[in-house]
This record gives structure tokens, C-alpha cells and sequence, in this order.
């Protein structure tokens, strides 16, 4: 297959060529290691990090985001489990793990933010 | 009545507890001042990073990737860590010439704060649909997409389950794939223009990762539903001269939604600038600043998104630290000078200005001869264009001379309106340069498309 990958590692967006037709993948196009790293990734099994919210007991919600890439196909499942999550009534620190190795993808799910108990809505 | 009134006295008020503001704050403190005073209308410090949960954050100022209320985290420590005061859920009702801040808050009513420097911080809002002459009816559905981000990630609500987007901006974008994993069904995204303002990598990760197509030239040209969106109407636009990019008739479908997502622009938040008599520049609806970006108001300051709108929350921090510090300085040397008039600055001042395909620079004046980092955006796609910044001579005119000379060139790939660029001005190009002359900067086109 050839595709052309536009990598998501920074803000610069480089296209990267990639094709694995001889067996063996070739790229170009990266213009740094973690660019090559992600198009190896891409070719084989897409990772992605998800961010998203949990419902907080006073009825707001905290960023939450996961500590590593997860499949980027097991996206929805992530979503699903996240779902289900009731947070008890205590304070959270920032890094806290909210669920760990979710999906079974190795990757924790963290808090993105702290909250305190008589924290402003 | 007026008699209890507070008044406050501070060395710099900084109007804003966002990116722009913290970061203010925190350059003016390390600068050496201790009296500085941030006012924030909402409750909590961090502007609109609190409800920016995707990560993308700080790559620049801390060479790491963090979402946005990791980034606020990072500053809001630093604002506590030097104990800078804040007066939270207070707005800022006006400033005035001689640097008094009046706000008002539920517990202390109307105060004011005399200051010796203010910095204007007050971020941008989104063009709203009114903005756009959208034709159709006025259903509930029609949201910025920063007020759907807003409902989502702060509380959880969903604001529709079919949802199209106009305009392909990094918030519009971020929200595709926000709404999509949160179980909406974005059907479209419509971009007037023949490119996205987007980045790349928000095209690949929100849209292409989902499957969500992205209409290029294409625009909503009519909202249908009585009591909610139940579709818009789209269409091809095409560039005529003259009239601008109208519908193509003949190319208009029809996308049954519930929800019709805007993200079409950010727009400085002005109001208290222009209240006490700052004019605005047209291209960036924002202050004209010098290279310590004060305004024409000796003492008031402006920075950040409110100045003029950047891509990076990152940058937007990073220049308001120039504002910090400048604000920080004025005040030592006020009070140095103690007792004497404020001795005007060196009597060396220049304009600059863009040639248009250059849609704007900032700073628009330069009064101080030292290396100065210029900022600016183009108006269009240019593929290897070239940068020309030239200075002309003093007001008067150069007997016999064009007076003209070329300060730098610079060749480019490519330039995209959605990428601010930065180039040096050093200062012995600006030691050239006579008091009352001009620095233009203009682009040579490339290749033709």
C-alpha cells in the first residue's frame, strides 16, 4: 500500500510518503525520529491520545486525557468505559490515575486538572 | 453613595487572567515589581484554556505536549508562587488617560484602581452568526463553536446529534472530533475558502481519523427550521471579481442537522481599548503597539489575543511577557525619576507598515533602537514568495533620493494566512533608519499558483 501520512506529532504537519508494496516499508518525507516513529506506527497500528471529561459529584465535568497513545481503534471502547466512570466524592490531584489500563490498552487514564472538594463551580 | 467607595492603588493592573494576562503578570514580577494586581471576570483563573481539554499546549514555552488546562495549571502556579493578587468574578467597566481602572464586583461593588501601567488582556470572542448574513430562520441549534465547547467540556451537555460546521478553523475542527466521540454525527464541514485555517495535523486526527468530510469552497447558504435546525442548505462558492466568493447556482444540497456548529473567526475584544480613545487597526482589530506593545496611551499596555489574534496559546503567552516587562519598567523608571516629568522616550520613532499582500504586522511603531521581533501574517496562499522590508527616509524627504533601502529579504516555501511569521529586525538596521522614517514590508510573489 501507498499512502501519504500527514504526521500529528507537532504543528509543522510534514507529509510523509509511505509504502510497504516490496514488503518492507519505505518512508520519506519525516523531517524528525518521532515523524519516522509515527509513520511506522500509522502503517501498522494508528495511536492516538484521547482527551476527554468525566463527570464530576457536583455535576461538572474534568478533563481527563489518557497517559500514553491508545489504538485508534479502540477509541469508541475508551469512550464507552469513560462513560461509565462515577467519580466519588473526594479531591482530585492534576496526574491522578482516574482508570488504569483502559481497554486493556496499557494506557492509564489521568486527570488533566485538580479538583477540590469546595473548588468554584 | 459615592463616598464608601473602594479605591485601590496598584503599579500594573492587568486587565485579563488568561494566557496572556498570567503570563503578564509573571514577566512583570520577575521583572521586580511587587504591586501588580490581575482582574478576571469569571471565577477562575486560565481564560478559555479551561474548557480547551485537547492537547497541543506548550509545545513552545515548555518543549512538552500538554492540553489546555495543564497549561493554565503551569501558570496559575507561578501566579500563586509570587502571590500576585487577582480579583476574580470583577469586570472592568472603564479605564481612563490617567491610568484609573474602574470595575465592579458583588463584594465591593464599584472600586476603582489607580495604576501606574495597565495591560489589556482581554483575549478575543467568535464572529457570531450574525456576523455572516447567513439567510434562513432563527432556530435554536446555531452554535460558535467555542460555546458547543464550552457546554461539552465544562458541563457535560451535548448540543446536538447531527451536526454540520462552517468553517474549518483549529476550534471547528477540534470540535468535529469532540461531538463525533461523544456520539454526534458530523456530517460536513464547509469552508468558504479553497484551504483550511486549520493546521494539518487537526485535519488528519479530527476529521480524516473519523471519516468527516471536508468541503472545500463550499458554504451554508440557508438554515432551515422553525423551532430547531432541521438542515442547512450548501453550495460551491466561486471567487468573482468584484463581488468576492459568491454561491454557484445549481451546486446547492441539502444536509438534514440539528445542529449548525460556527467557526468562522476570532475577533479581539476591544471594547474597554477603544472606550478610552485607542484607536484601532483595521487588519488586526486590535491596538497599534510599539515594540514594548504599548499603546498610543503612554502607560497602557495590550497583548495577547486582544491585540491581534494568534495561532498558539503558546504565543500569545510568550508576547505578553514583552508587555510584562515593559509595564514593569515604566514603573521604575517613574519612580526613579520621582518628582521630575517623565522624560519622554529618545525622540526616535518609526512606522511600519504592510503592503497588503502582507495583511499586517505588530509592532506598527518602532521607538527604540534594539533588535526587535516583528510579527506578521499574509493575506493569501503564496508559494515561494519572498519578503521585502525596506526603510524609507525621514518625514521630510531625502533631497534628490528616493531614500529607500532594502533592511532584509527572505524567501519563503510557502506562506498561509493561518501561520503568523516572526522576523528579526535588528538594531543596526533600525540605527539606519532617520527619526520619522518608515519600515515596509512587502512580498514579491513566487512561483504562480
Amino acid at each position: 500500500m501507498k499512502r501519504t501520512i500527514t504526521c500529528i506529532i507537532c504543528p509543522k504537519g510534514c507529509e510523509i510518503e509511505a509504502d510497504n508494496d516490496s514488503g518492507t516499508l519505505v518512508l520519506s518525507g519525516y523531517d524528525c525520529a518521532r515523524g519516522k516513529r509515527y509513520a511506522e506506527t500509522e502503517m501498522t497500528c494508528p495511536m492516538r491520545t484521547l482527551t476527554t471529561t468525566v463527570r464530576l459529584p457536583t455535576g461538572r465535568m474534568l478533563p481527563v486525557r489518557t497517559d500514553a497513545p491508545v489504538p485508534k481503534a479502540k477509541l469508541f471502547d475508551c469512550m464507552a468505559e469513560v462513560a461509565k466512570i462515577r467519580l466519588p466524592v473526594k479531591p482530585v490531584a492534576a496526574g491522578e490515575v482516574i482508570l488504569a489500563d483502559i481497554c486493556g490498552t496499557g494506557a492509564n487514564l489521568i486527570a488533566s486538572a485538580a479538583w477540590e472538594l469546595n473548588a468554584n463551580p | 453613595m459615592t463616598d464608601n467607595k473602594i479605591n485601590l492603588k496598584y503599579d500594573i493592573v492587568i486587565i485579563g487572567g488568561g494566557p496572556a494576562g498570567m503570563s503578564a503578570a509573571i514577566a512583570a514580577y520577575e521583572h521586580g515589581n511587587r504591586s501588580i494586581l490581575i482582574i478576571e471576570r469569571e471565577k477562575r483563573l486560565g481564560g478559555i484554556l479551561k474548557q480547551c481539554i485537547h492537547p497541543g499546549f506548550g509545545l513552545e514555552m515548555y518543549k512538552e505536549e500538554l492540553t489546555g488546562p495543564e497549561f493554565a495549571a503551569r501558570l496559575i502556579a507561578k501566579v500563586r508562587e509570587y502571590n500576585i493578587d487577582c480579583r476574580m468574578s470583577s469586570m472592568v467597566l472603564d479605564i481612563d488617560r490617567k491610568l484609573c481602572v474602574t470595575g465592579t464586583s458583588s463584594d465591593l461593588g464599584v472600586f476603582t484602581v489607580q495604576a501606574g501601567a495597565v495591560i489589556l488582556a482581554m483575549g478575543c470572542r467568535e464572529r457570531p452568526r450574525g456576523a455572516l448574513n447567513t439567510p434562513g430562520t432563527r432556530p435554536s441549534g446555531v452554535f460558535t463553536a467555542g460555546a458547543a465547547q464550552y457546554f461539552v467540556n465544562m458541563y457535560g451537555y451535548l448540543p446536538g446529534k447531527e451536526v454540520v460546521i462552517l468553517g474549518s478553523g483549529d476550534i471547528g475542527l477540534i470540535m468535529a472530533r469532540r461531538m463525533t466521540l461523544e456520539g454526534a454525527k458530523v456530517k460536513a464541514v464547509c469552508e468558504v475558502m479553497p484551504y483550511s485555517g486549520g493546521l494539518a495535523r487537526n485535519i488528519e486526527q479530527c476529521l480524516n481519523d473519523f471519516n468527516i468530510p471536508l468541503l472545500l469552497s463550499h458554504t451554508v447558504v440557508e438554515v432551515h427550521g422553525k423551532e430547531r435546525v432541521t438542515g442547512v442548505t450548501i453550495a460551491q462558492v466561486e471567487n468573482v471579481p468584484g463581488k468576492g466568493r459568491v454561491p454557484v447556482k445549481g451546486t446547492e444540497q441539502f444536509i438534514p442537522c440539528d445542529t449548525l456548529l460556527l467557526s468562522v473567526g476570532l475577533i479581539p475584544e476591544n471594547e474597554l481599548t477603544t472606550s478610552c480613545g485607542i484607536r484601532l487597526n483595521p487588519a488586526t482589530k486590535g491596538a497599534e503597539v510599539d515594540q514594548d506593545r504599548q499603546t498610543e496611551i503612554p502607560g497602557i499596555y495590550s497583548c495577547g489575543n486582544v491585540l491581534h489574534v494568534h495561532d498558539l496559546a503558546d504565543f500569545a503567552a510568550e508576547e505578553a511577557r514583552i508587555a510584562g516587562e515593559a509595564a514593569a519598567e515604566r514603573v521604575r523608571k517613574l519612580r526613579e525619576n520621582a518628582g521630575e516629568k517623565s522624560c519622554e522616550e529618545g525622540g526616535f520613532k518609526v512606522g511600519l507598515k504592510a503592503d497588503g499582500k502582507v495583511r499586517y504586522v505588530v509592532p506598527q511603531v518602532i521607538t527604540a533602537k534594539k533588535d526587535v521581533n516583528v510579527f506578521f501574517r499574509v493575506s493569501d496562499i503564496f508559494k515561494k514568495p519572498t519578503l521585502v522590508v525596506t526603510a524609507s527616509g525621514s518625514a521630510e524627504g531625502a533631497e534628490g533620493e528616493t531614500g529607500e533601502n532594502v533592511l532584509l529579504k527572505k524567501k519563503y516555501l510557502k506562506l498561509v494566512p493561518g501561520t503568523m511569521q516572526t522576523v528579526t529586525l535588528k538594531k543596526e538596521m533600525l540605527e539606519q533608519i532617520p527619526d520619522g522614517g518608515r519600515i515596509e514590508f512587502k512580498l514579491l510573489p513566487g512561483d504562480a499558483e
